[in-house]
């Protein structure tokens, strides 16, 4: 006899959080073990994707599945995916956001099990509190809203709500925590859930509005323009907003903790839980037969549906990985404390049998009897020392090192389990030391490979900061003393027959901790760490090559490249002092490269500022040049200055764009008469003109450079006209400045990188490339024309001399 | 006292260290025992009057030609071609010969009333010059006379409207050339010719031509079957040529040519030493030698390079010979052997050579590897008549730096050729086939080619070519002092001593090689019996 599996063969559950780590689990089970049991899966719908698409996507496909897709073969679609639907909504919302045929699909079910929760031990609070806190209560209301709508239809309805707690809501305090709830139990607090409720949304409205004060919105408008310089108003106004989320989200995530802590707990999520499950207690506790299960920290599962399977990164492997990596070199904890594990399958043969022990116990019309819980831990039955944990996993990674990127093995560190506030201190001030050094290197005018330093130096950074992260949130977790008695889980354990037994093994005492780390475990976080694990340089194309094979495929439409630094070791200024100096005597040339030189600090600073105020200022200098003479000078300034240092890596690529049948566009804030030589190379030029009178420019632009954002909307503008698609497209640049070129497609590539760019470009994975000068290009001191041999031959007047007399003449009318 | 001709000397006990050119620095090497040095003859006596010399010559044609004013007449179209920057080298101090024979020539246009004169720069798929390279060519009156109303050009090889085809050969090569040169009345070509390859029928076929009539004859297989292209008989690089100066002559245009040789007098006086045999320097020619080593050590090598390219040489005219093309050539041949012919007898296992900075190619510019390899394998190798120098299954020895540097502004398509092309192979044939449509087609290369100073694209492509003959001769290349990273590239390999490269060399040639140096400068033409 099977009594489990007979009571829940056919029945129908309804599940929420079924596309997170324990849901997955739970749906597949029910689905492989119990005969034409049916799941109605609640799932947020996106904006991409349907309810249904989303299970079909992150659940059925889920590797979870590989077995039970084996068993059935071509059987099953008809076999499991029909026994599955899905319903849209949302445990945030009141009524769960259910529509009418939600509802109905609810009432039709005869269990009810709620896994969904905001899991992140680092969640803000306000939204912890919709879902942990608030979440068990609104599914418990929308259940017995369903049965009376079943019942009016003469139907039972749903008979049994498993809502999935954490062992934790009994706190880390020392001392044993019974299956009992927590209401009257000696580790609870006894804390009004609604005045929490209404503070948390407080807290909330309070942050955002504290966010909005004009101290703090200028500061974080100072913050996007330090990380992006000048980007353009409408990066920097995104990057300033996101700025302002990310801190009134740590805001809540602080208040949170602390508040958390206040009452014991060591962090949001076990706080909300508890709180959720007296919530839930108090309004329903009388009217639905409740039984909540606690599990400890769920890993990867023993055995079903394959040993080691494991969904997400959780919470010990990214410590796990680090540790291997090298990077934490000390983890806080008591070598003789417990660290409560439960492997994931065993969790959901808990649920299982929970349910079928009510449906068998009781049919489904009896009285709904008061809530019950039972824990699913292993720190009694089965104690798991964390010393020994470490142990295994140090003799592990001995044994099977990870790789660092030149090949040789990493040697993992011994940990001496210092107290957490020590190794707090630690990271927190090497943490602070980066910061300065980046802040250092940040601000220096480095480029190309020198600012790969500065990335570098941030990558050790933001892993001092994950690793300090790791700390204060796992912490409390490694140096728990409550011991979570499994007494009734063992009952149950005891009633089940010995084939329900071995379908739904829930017993800790299964695991052999040791085996269970070295063969189960450790394999499968490598394997699901993507890390390194043989010695010697891969032979694989590494990501460079990958992101480059990607850029040079005949499939993308455009690439789009800016001109200075990306093509060309030169700017407008070095361009400018070429074109001025070209027809000057030997002493005019001193007194323009002096008065040059003395402007140049100025004129640096106000590039910095505002490109676009940069250009429109400095090509005022071009106020009274001839036009004719000017063009001719721009093709040998070209030879001169522009070829000569040119990135011959560079021009190849947009020649190899070409030759691809790629769309290549130049988009330069420099002058039409400047880059007109590179025209063979571009499909489509766009730069900056000056307006022209009477055969001399005017020193004024007829319509504002490309630059910044500009640029962005040039680029689309051009796609658009010509039918292509960003999305399929490079943009090639060098500077922060370019960002809203370079987010605007697909693929964004920079170019010689100056640190800003740099930093970006390694945070988002853009692809960078490293071109240089031809090494016999030559150098030049300053970008000046060469002496001029033919208005010493009597040519007339030299642009120069127009040049330097217009700039003169309005200098000293106070125009400036 | 008359110059001495050349000389073979065989290294003893008492045998100086021989000289080596290495880029923009001279090493001195000490040459094993036994080994061979060949010396150019000592430079011959220039002539009295270049002027005369010049307008007697025009006044007295050689072969089937009329004396030049017999040919000019009012409202006749004349074209003048010349050679470019490629000759002499080094360039030659003021005033260059090219100048001194265009004056003669327009002078005598001008006393027959011609007023449609052109000239153009027979520049082939070289470089386009610069002012002042032109202004030193020709002088300032003529290149202000002609230049600013647009009478002085430079050819252009893809500019389709200033090309005309002329037919096929009978072989079935296409004839491109100049149009204004094709539809002159007369077309005067002005020749210096540095080495017995120059001149000839290659003048007008290969100067005046397009990459369509060029691919024809530089090719793998027509420079393997040229051995040497220094000598015109057994040479199909000049078979080709002669093929489509026959076709250019029946298609009736009439070519005026004027060749001129020149005595090997290269270096000024600071450098004087680099023209003696080492064992007969002075006093003066040692400082000089320490001297300039010790400054050039001491340079950075783009600072040198800017000082050997001031060099103006001291050559002078020691001969010119005008009228139709064949009998002119035949004529000046012989004079380029009178200066630089030396007897050698039979081939050698190791062919040692001390690479300069310069070639015909890198005027005023930087002598990249792939140049590094054409000076050596292209140019060296073959300056012989007979047999090679060194025996097939060789090596060739040469010494110079060969840095990883290239021109971007003269030596565009060398860059892309050395990264995309030389990476994955250094066949010339499968480069050939495989990369040189894209390159001589790129529309990038054409435009840097026609509106700069620009190589064209497929130039390096002939460079590599050049090297055909020697790579499939030869055994093995060293190259002495040489960047490691650019010689394997080149698919040569790098040996910092001469010491080294020997003890490398025995691996292919075996133990107790022959060893046979040319030393340059001067130039020399090996006759080896």
């Amino acid at each position: 006899m099977t009594r489990v599996r007979d009571a829940l063969a056919g029945r129908r559950f309804f599940i929420t959080g079924a596309t997170g780590f324990l849901g997955t689990a739970l749906v597949e089970r029910l689905l492989r073990t119990l005969p034409d049991a049916e799941v109605v899966l609640l799932v947020r719908p996106t904006r991409r994707s349907t309810p249904m698409q989303r299970v079909v996507k992150e659940v059925l496909k889920n590797d979870c599945f590989d077995r039970l897709r084996s068993e059935q073969g071509d059987q099953f679609d008809s076999a499991v995916v029909a026994r599955v639907s899905a319903v849209g909504g949302d445990v945030g919302t009141d009524g769960l956001g259910l529509d009418d045929e939600g509802r109905r699909q609810l009432s039709l079910c005869d269990v009810v099990i709620h896994s969904a929760a905001s899991v992140s031990f680092d969640s803000p609070l306000d939204s912890a509190v919709e879902v942990n806190l608030l979440g068990p209560s609104r599914v418990a209301a929308a259940v017995v809203a369903a049965r009376s709508l079943a019942q009016s239809e003469g139907r039972p309805g749903p008979v049994h709500f498993i809502p999935v707690s954490t062992a934790y809501v009994a706190g880390t305090h020392q001392g044993e925590a019974a299956e009992e709830l927590l209401d009257g139990s000696r580790f609870s607090l006894d804390v009004d859930w609604r005045a929490e409720v209404v503070a948390a949304r407080r807290l909330r409205a309070d942050s955002e509005a504290a966010s909005r004060h004009p101290g703090q919105l200028t500061r974080f408008a100072r913050s996007a323009r330090k990380e992006l310089g000048g980007a353009g108003l409408h990066l920097l106004a995104q990057r300033a907003e996101h700025l302002r989320e990310e801190w009134v989200r740590k805001q809540l995530v602080d208040i949170g903790k602390v508040r958390a802590q206040s009452l014991g707990w060591p962090d949001a999520y076990p706080y909300t839980k508890a709180l959720g499950e007296r919530a839930l207690v108090s309004q329903f506790g009388n009217e639905l037969a409740i039984t909540i299960v606690r599990p400890s920290i769920i890993e990867s599962a023993l055995a079903e549906p394959r040993p080691g399977w494991i969904r997400g990164f959780r919470m010990a492997e990214p410590i796990i990985i680090s540790y291997a990596r090298g990077l934490l070199k000390e983890f806080p904890g008591v070598p003789e404390g417990i660290i409560d594990v439960i492997p994931v399958d065993l969790v959901v043969a808990a649920i299982i049998a929970v349910a079928g022990d009510r449906l068998a116990e009781a049919g489904a019309g009896s009285p709904p009897g008061p809530p019950s819980v039972y824990h699913v831990a292993s720190g009694v039955r089965n104690p798991f020392r964390y010393g020994r944990l470490v142990e295994l996993i140090r003799e592990w990674f001995t044994e099977h090192p990870l790789y660092d990127a030149d090949g040789q093995p990493i040697v993992v560190p011994e940990w001496s389990f210092p107290g957490r506030g020590r190794v707090q201190r630690q990271l927190s001030q090497a943490s602070r030391a980066m910061a300065m050094a980046e802040t250092l290197v940040g601000s220096l005018p480095i480029r190309g490979r020198q600012a790969s330093w500065m990335a570098a130096l941030e990558e050790r950074h933001m892993l001092a900061d994950r690793a300090l992260g790791y700390v204060e949130l796992y912490g409390a977790y490694t140096e728990t003393e409550a011991r979570y008695r499994v007494d009734r889980l063992l009952q149950l354990w005891e009633r089940l027959e010995p084939s329900d037994r071995e379908l739904f093994c829930l017993d800790p005492a299964a695991v052999d901790w040791d085996h269970y780390v070295r063969e189960i475990h450790l394999p499968s976080v490598i394997e699901h760490a993507r890390v390194r694990t043989s010695p010697g340089r891969s032979v694989q194309p590494s990501r460079s090559e990958r992101a480059r094979k990607a850029i040079l495929s005949p499939d993308r439409h455009l690439a789009a490249f800016d001109l200075e630094h990306t093509l060309i070791a030169s700017n407008v200024v070095d361009s400018y002092a070429w074109l001025a100096s070209r027809h000057l005597t030997a002493g005019q040339r001193v007194a323009f490269v002096a008065d040059l030189l003395r402007e140049a600090p100025g004129l640096l600073a106000l590039d910095r500022k505002d490109r676009g105020d940069f250009l429109r200022s400095f090509y005022r200098r071009y106020d009274g040049a001839p036009v004719d003479r000017l063009r001719e000078d721009g093709w040998e300034l070209f030879y001169a200055q522009l070829l000569a240092r040119s990135f011959p890596g560079a021009i190849a690529r947009v020649r190899h764009h070409r030759a691809l049948g790629h769309r290549t566009v130049l988009i330069t804030g420099a002058l039409d008469v400047v880059v007109e030589p590179f025209r063979p190379l571009f499909d489509e030029i766009v730069c900056a003109r000056l307006v022209q009178h009477n055969g001399t420019f005017t020193g004024r632009m007829d319509e504002l450079p490309p630059i910044g954002e500009a640029r962005a909307l040039v680029l689309a503008d051009y796609a658009e006209a010509e039918g292509l698609d960003l999305a399929e497209s490079m943009a090639y640049a060098d500077s922060a400045s370019d960002l809203p070129m370079l987010e605007a497609v697909g693929f964004p590539v920079a170019v010689n990188p100056e640190a800003k760019l740099a930093a970006i470009a390694r945070r988002r994975g853009w692809h960078v490339e490293h071109w240089e000068k031809a090494a016999g290009g030559g150098r030049r001191f300053l970008p000046l024309g060469p002496v001029d041999t033919r208005s010493a031959r009597g040519r007339g007047p030299t642009s120069a001399a127009a040049l330097m007399g217009a700039r003169r003449s309005r200098a000293g009318g106070g125009d400036r | 006292m008359s110059p001495r001709p050349g000389f073979v000397l065989e290294v003893d006990r008492s045998t100086p260290p021989t000289l080596f050119w290495h880029g923009e620095r001279f090493r001195l090497e000490r040459l094993p025992e036994g080994s061979r040095v060949i010396y150019a003859p000592e430079p011959l006596d220039p002539l009295p009057d270049p002027a005369a010399a010049i307008r007697e010559a025009l006044l007295h044609p050689l072969g089937d030609q009329q004396p030049l004013p017999a040919l000019l007449r009012p409202g006749m179209r004349l074209t003048i071609a010349f050679d470019d920057i490629s000759l002499p080298l080094p360039p030659m101090e003021r005033p260059d010969i090219r100048q001194l024979v265009i004056e003669e020539v327009l002078d005598l246009a001008a006393a027959a009333g011609v007023d449609d004169v052109e000239l153009i720069v027979a520049l082939a798929l070289h470089r386009r010059m610069t002012e002042p390279e032109l202004r030193h060519a020709l002088g300032d009156r003529i290149y202000d006379a002609f230049a600013p109303t647009g009478l002085l050009t430079q050819h252009d090889a893809e500019d389709p409207d200033a090309l005309v085809h002329l037919g096929l050969t009978d072989q079935g090569e296409d004839v491109e050339i100049n149009r204004r040169a094709a539809e002159s009345d007369l077309l005067v070509y002005v020749n210096i010719n540095l080495v017995a390859m120059d001149g000839g029928h290659k003048s007008v076929a290969t100067g005046l031509s397009s990459y369509r009539s060029l691919r024809h004859h530089h090719n793998p297989q027509t420079m393997r079957h040229s051995r040497s292209f220094m000598d015109q008989h057994r040479s199909e690089l000049h078979s080709a040529n002669w093929r489509m100066g026959k076709l250019i002559a029946e298609s009736g245009v009439t070519i005026f040519q004027i060749e001129t040789t020149l005595n090997n007098d290269a270096f000024p006086p600071p450098f004087g030493f680099l023209q003696k045999r080492e064992w007969e320097w002075g006093v003066r020619d040692r400082m000089a030698f320490v001297g300039a080593s010790a400054v050039l050590d001491r340079t950075p090598a783009a600072a040198a390079r800017q000082v050997f390219h001031r060099v103006r040489a001291p050559h002078r005219m020691t001969s010119v010979q005008a009228g139709e093309v064949e009998a002119v050539h035949l004529r000046t041949t012989e004079n380029v052997w009178k200066q630089q012919g030396v007897p050698v007898e039979g081939q050698t296992d190791i062919l040692t050579m001390g690479l300069p900075y310069i070639s015909p190619y890198n005027v005023n510019s930087i002598l990249n590897p792939i140049l590094v390899a054409c000076l050596g394998l292209g140019y060296f190798f073959n300056l012989y008549r007979g047999r090679p120098l060194v025996r097939e299954g060789g090596v060739v020895i040469m010494s110079h730096p060969t840095p990883w540097e290239f021109n971007p502004v003269h030596h565009p398509s060398y860059i892309d050729f050395f990264e995309q092309v030389l990476s994955q192979t250094t066949d010339p044939v499968e480069v050939a086939d495989t990369f040189e449509a894209s390159f001589a087609n790129d529309p990038w290369y054409i435009h840097l080619y026609r509106t700069g100073h620009a190589y064209h694209g497929v130039h390096p492509f002939y460079m590599w070519y050049w090297c055909a003959h020697a790579l499939e001769h030869l055994g093995g290349v060293i190259v002495v002092g040489g960047d490691p990273a650019a010689v394997h590239r080149l698919g040569f390999r790098a040996a910092s001593t001469m010491t080294d490269a020997i003890e490398m060399a025995t691996d292919l040639v075996g133990r107790s090689p022959t060893l046979t140096h040319i030393h340059t400068p001067p130039l020399l033409l090996a006759d080896v019996q």
